[in-house]
């Protein structure tokens, strides 16, 4: 036993799951800092999970204010606008999330996420990150890389009923029991950037057809400086040119990223509160992989549709160059 | 997926949950915020602390409360135009009949425990309702859907039984933890503690052994002014040691297994134990009884320690008196209970005294707690995502959408690339005896077997019956309920003693009895097969019920060489048990997926033992074994509902 012993509190509070992953592993969630940036469906859901799970701290960035649309997903703020007054959407959701688990402390960090600078993502041992741009999440993604110790960094989107999350978890050592043998695993993980960079034609074959989709809509969003899932049906033309450039420049069939598919994700910017509980399930989890070192992590794409309702694991950073 | 057309499928429709525990309120939550505005919610349960790290619409200062109750409150508060109608009761209460379950478009199911499932089931299949049926266990969990006359039901696939273990692997010969556990919970605190009344195979078994005319009963009784200590030190030299040496006698016994040793209290260090007087102040200090401990009050403190056998022997004797000290009002009333740590304590500390005997690996309180309260492993992650899947299928449900209903496994390791795996669900068992009314077999001695036996072991530990009746022919044999005659009552009580071949209508070899359950509305036939001799160890209720598991054998070969496949591994999915934990007998929890792997070739004659493999080792949810069966899955497409 290193390290301080849980208090019979905590050994109280968290005995169902120190019976699924161990007290070591609980211990190390107790000291983990986390930071979670875009506070809609998915990442609330995420916020309850790792708040439950008894993380050390929680810390929120979403400066927005409340509106209808943003409270379409949410379970923490009462519909009620005499209570928003001026407050933002990060302040109103950490009110409510701090009673979850009162050995979790939950605070709001103001400000645009992409003006911090590497010393503050260097506080957190996870950061996710969600509805910001391209551009955002390739910097934030590399500063969480400058910082002197691992910073796991995740991304997670949901349109339509579909959700992606991304994991960098840098070069990540773990050890498991295979065989009542401990063996020690090495995982190296792209960056964002790096990942979405490999030519698409060396990509594996039958890969996810919504990391295509993906994007596609990505790059739309990027071009035309829209917020992410400021989107309409009304752009598919726009969106299906650029997908034909994309794709021919990468010479990828234009099938591997479906009109219909492009258009469900262009036009179901409605969260659908089912799909944030599963993706933000599943984060969930892998965020306590990461932080306890137990259990194998996801590597590195999750793609979710609840229309075939397959949830799927893509390792996308292993080309034909790797050697 | 048509967002509008969902939320039109959705609104006006009414939607029952039983269960507000780890699923339930994750469950409500999405039911809320997806649009659902009219959900009733039945849980009988109150809250604990230790549901606090994932049944998150609950408090600190909940405890206690009822669980529908307080989740209704809770969601509302985020969704306060929509109607939830909270039940504080058991779904098995006669008022939840077919009729109230008629009133529902669906039914989501997020329950602890198979007996509460297969009544649910009968209910929805009799009310004609569809059923979205749900399970977790750590990070496993699994949605299915059944729709009566498109899917199967809950039940057209056997369930494991919840594990049992030989009486004399118990009292005489343990080779796991396990095996420790069920002796000190059910045997030793049960004489010690228990109804004195109760059969209990420890009396009987240490005064058979022991030939002697000894009364077994004088042994555990603290005589009459007996000092407290001297009575803990009897007991133990008692159980540990005599016993053990009257086990060595029968030397048959240790031809294949590693002797026993004694263990007596001389034997132990037990220097600190002596010195007990300075400890009862300590003692004193407790007000509620079920905080006394016996750790405590010696000075251990950590629960995930492993203790050496000297610390249990100290912590053994020491439970032992604070109870005749503490608690001496309950002696002779006390059932063993998770929550009560002296109880846990005593238990823990007789298990690993007594494995220490056997050479069996000790365990830590924490560990054993577990073992003995059945405690099942539980995050909120999995829950929050069983919760979104089952309101998917739910949606699919209320859309009639047939073609795309699923069954969906949420794995820990990924089975082809896949985490959230989606199953096309198979069509009903034309065999099943629940959901196609097709008549059973039973084996059973009609000369010696009582219809108790009968109504004990098979018609409510097999058949899951609530409120049976019995009927042969035209002659009622047995009825249960609030609205019978004093004189049919007695004359069901009569019954209950006699032999099947004694009844007033003779039950016999070749007779077809009927068994019913009026609130289920659910009947089955039983043809009866009367046969001698039982094999005590592979049958120990002396009564073996057969019927739809070869039936759905031989289906399911029809099936493949339709198909014209040769490799018919058709993986059967039996569900995973035990979201909570509750009062659950010992049962694997890894008992669904563990269990799934099942050839059909070696299935034809195994209604009851293709899950005896599935034991306590099971437990670890770092098995990853428990997943390796899902290599068949590919196969089960063929089963399609058509
Ligand atoms: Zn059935």
């Amino acid at each position: 036993m290193n390290g301080e012993e849980l208090t019979e509190q905590e050994t109280a509070l968290y005995d169902r799951q120190i019976r699924v992953w161990g007290v070591d592993a609980q211990r190390r969630l107790s000291k983990s800092h986390i930071l979670v940036s875009g506070l809609k469906g998915t990442v609330i859901e995420f916020c309850k999970n790792i708040i439950l799970a008894g993380v050390g701290s929680l810390t929120l960035n979403d400066d927005r204010p409340v509106t209808d649309e943003l409270l379409s997903a949410n379970f923490l703020i009462p519909p009620d606008e005499t209570v928003f007054g001026e407050k933002s959407l990060a302040e109103l959701s950490c009110e409510s999330l701090k009673d979850f688990n009162p050995m979790v402390r939950v605070s709001v960090q103001k400000g645009d996420l992409s003006s911090f600078g590497v010393d503050f993502f260097d506080k957190f041992d996870a950061v996710v990150v969600s509805c910001c741009s391209l551009n955002t999440k390739k910097s934030v993604n590399e500063k969480c890389r400058k910082s002197s110790k691992r910073v796991a960094f995740y991304t997670v989107d949901c349109r339509d009923s579909c959700g992606e999350i991304f994991v960098d978890l840098q070069d990540y050592t773990y050890s498991k029991t295979k065989m009542d043998k401990m063996t020690e695993c090495k995982l190296q993980y792209p960056s964002f950037e790096e990942a979405i960079a490999i030519p698409w034609r060396s990509l594996p074959r039958r890969l996810s057809k919504l990391y295509f989709a993906m994007r596609v809509i990505e790059r739309f969003e990027e071009y035309q400086g829209r917020m992410p899932g400021q989107t309409s049906a009304a752009d598919l033309p726009n969106v299906l040119n650029l997908r034909k450039e994309l794709c021919e420049a990468h010479s990828l069939s234009e099938h591997q990223a479906p009109d219909a598919l492009i258009e469900r994700l262009l036009s179901g910017t409605r969260e659908f509160p089912p799909v944030c509980a599963v993706v933000g399930g599943i984060l969930g989890q892998e965020v306590i992989k990461a932080i306890s070192g137990k259990g194998d992590p996801l590597k590195n794409f999750f793609f979710f549709d609840a229309m075939d309702g397959k949830g799927i694991i893509e390792d996308i950073g292993k080309t034909n160059d790797d050697a | 997926m048509a967002t509008e057309q969902q939320l039109s499928a959705i609104k006006g429709e009414k939607v029952l949950m039983v269960g507000a525990g780890g699923i339930g309120c994750e469950l409500l939550k999405t039911l809320a915020l997806s649009g659902f505005q009219d959900i009733h919610i039945i849980d009988m349960d109150t809250i604990e602390v230790s549901n606090l790290n994932r049944q998150f619409l609950f408090r600190q200062s909940h405890v206690g409360q009822s669980k529908a109750k307080v989740a209704r409150d809770a969601v509302l508060k985020f969704r306060p135009n929509i109607s939830i109608t909270p039940y504080h009761a058991n779904i098995k209460d006669p008022d939840f009949n077919v009729d109230f379950f008629k009133k529902f478009s669906v039914v989501l199911n997020g329950l602890d425990n198979l007996d509460a499932r297969r009544h649910v089931n009968r209910l929805c299949l009799a009310a004609g309702v569809p059923l979205v049926e749900s399970g977790t266990t750590g990070f496993l969990g699994q949605v299915t859907v059944h729709v009566k006359g498109k899917t199967e039901c809950y039940e057209c696939q056997p369930k494991p039984a919840p594990k049992t273990y030989p009486v004399c692997t118990i009292t005489s010969t343990p080779s796991k933890f396990v095996h420790c556990i069920v002796w000190a919970k059910d045997l030793l605190f049960a004489r010690l503690f228990g109804d004195k009344n109760q059969e209990n195979d420890l009396n009987v078994r240490s005064s058979d052994a022991s030939g002697s005319s000894e009364p077994a009963e004088d042994v555990f009784e603290r005589k009459r002014d007996e000092d407290i200590e001297e009575y803990g030190r009897r007991v133990y030299d008692h159980v540990f040691g005599y016993n053990i040496e009257v086990a060595l006698s029968n030397e048959d016994t240790w031809k294949k297994r590693n002797k026993p040793r004694p263990i007596y209290v001389r034997d132990v260090e037990l220097a600190e134990v002596i010195q007990q007087n300075g400890n009862l102040d300590k003692v004193s200090v407790f007000s509620d009884p079920l905080s006394v401990s016996a750790m405590t009050t010696i000075g251990l403190k950590n629960p995930q320690d492993v203790w050496s056998l000297a610390e249990n022997s100290r912590v053994f004797l020491e439970a032992l008196k604070l109870f005749f000290l503490k608690r001496e009002k309950e002696i002779g009333n006390l059932t063993f209970d998770k929550d009560d740590q002296l109880a846990v304590e005593f238990v823990t500390a007789a298990a690993n005294i007594r494995a220490s005997s056997f050479g069996i690996h000790l365990h830590s309180l924490f560990e054993a707690k577990g073992i003995a309260g059945n405690i099942v492993h539980a995050v909120a992650t999995t829950n929050a995502i069983i919760a979104g899947l089952i309101v998917i299928e739910t949606i699919k449900v209320l859309q009639d959408d047939v073609k795309n209903y699923r069954m969906t496994y949420c794995l820990e390791h990924p089975s082809r690339k896949m985490l959230l795996m989606p199953v096309e669900p198979f069509e009903p068992n034309k065999s099943c005896y629940v959901c196609s009314e097709t008549p059973l077999t039973l084996e059973i001695n009609t000369n010696n077997s009582k219809l108790r036996d009968f109504v004990e072991k098979i018609v409510k530990a097999k058949l899951g019956m609530n409120l049976p009746l019995i009927m042969h022919g035209s002659a009622l044999l047995y009825e249960v309920g609030d609205d019978l005659e004093e004189d049919m009552v007695a004359n069901y009580a009569a019954n209950l003693d006699k032999v099947l071949a004694q009844l007033p209508s003779p039950i016999t070899g070749g007779t077809i009895i009927t068994v019913e359950d009026l609130q289920q509305e659910l009947t089955c036939n039983i043809n009866i097969k009367h046969r001698e001799e039982f094999d005590e160890e592979n049958e120990p209720d002396g009564m073996i019920l057969s019927g739809w598991t070869q039936a759905l054998a031989q289906k399911n070969d029809e099936t493949s060489k339709e198909n014209g496949a040769s490799t018919s591994n058709v993986s059967q999915t039996v569900s995973l048990e035990d979201e909570e934990d509750d009062e659950l007998q010992i049962l694997p929890a890894f008992s669904g997926f563990a269990g799934n792997k099942r050839k059909l070739t070696d299935n034809a004659n195994s209604s009851s033992s293709d899950l005896s493999c599935v034991g306590d080792e099971n437990k670890d949810c770092d098995d990853s074994e428990a997943i390796v069966m899902l290599d068949g899955y590919g196969e089960r497409k063929k089963c399609r509902v058509q």
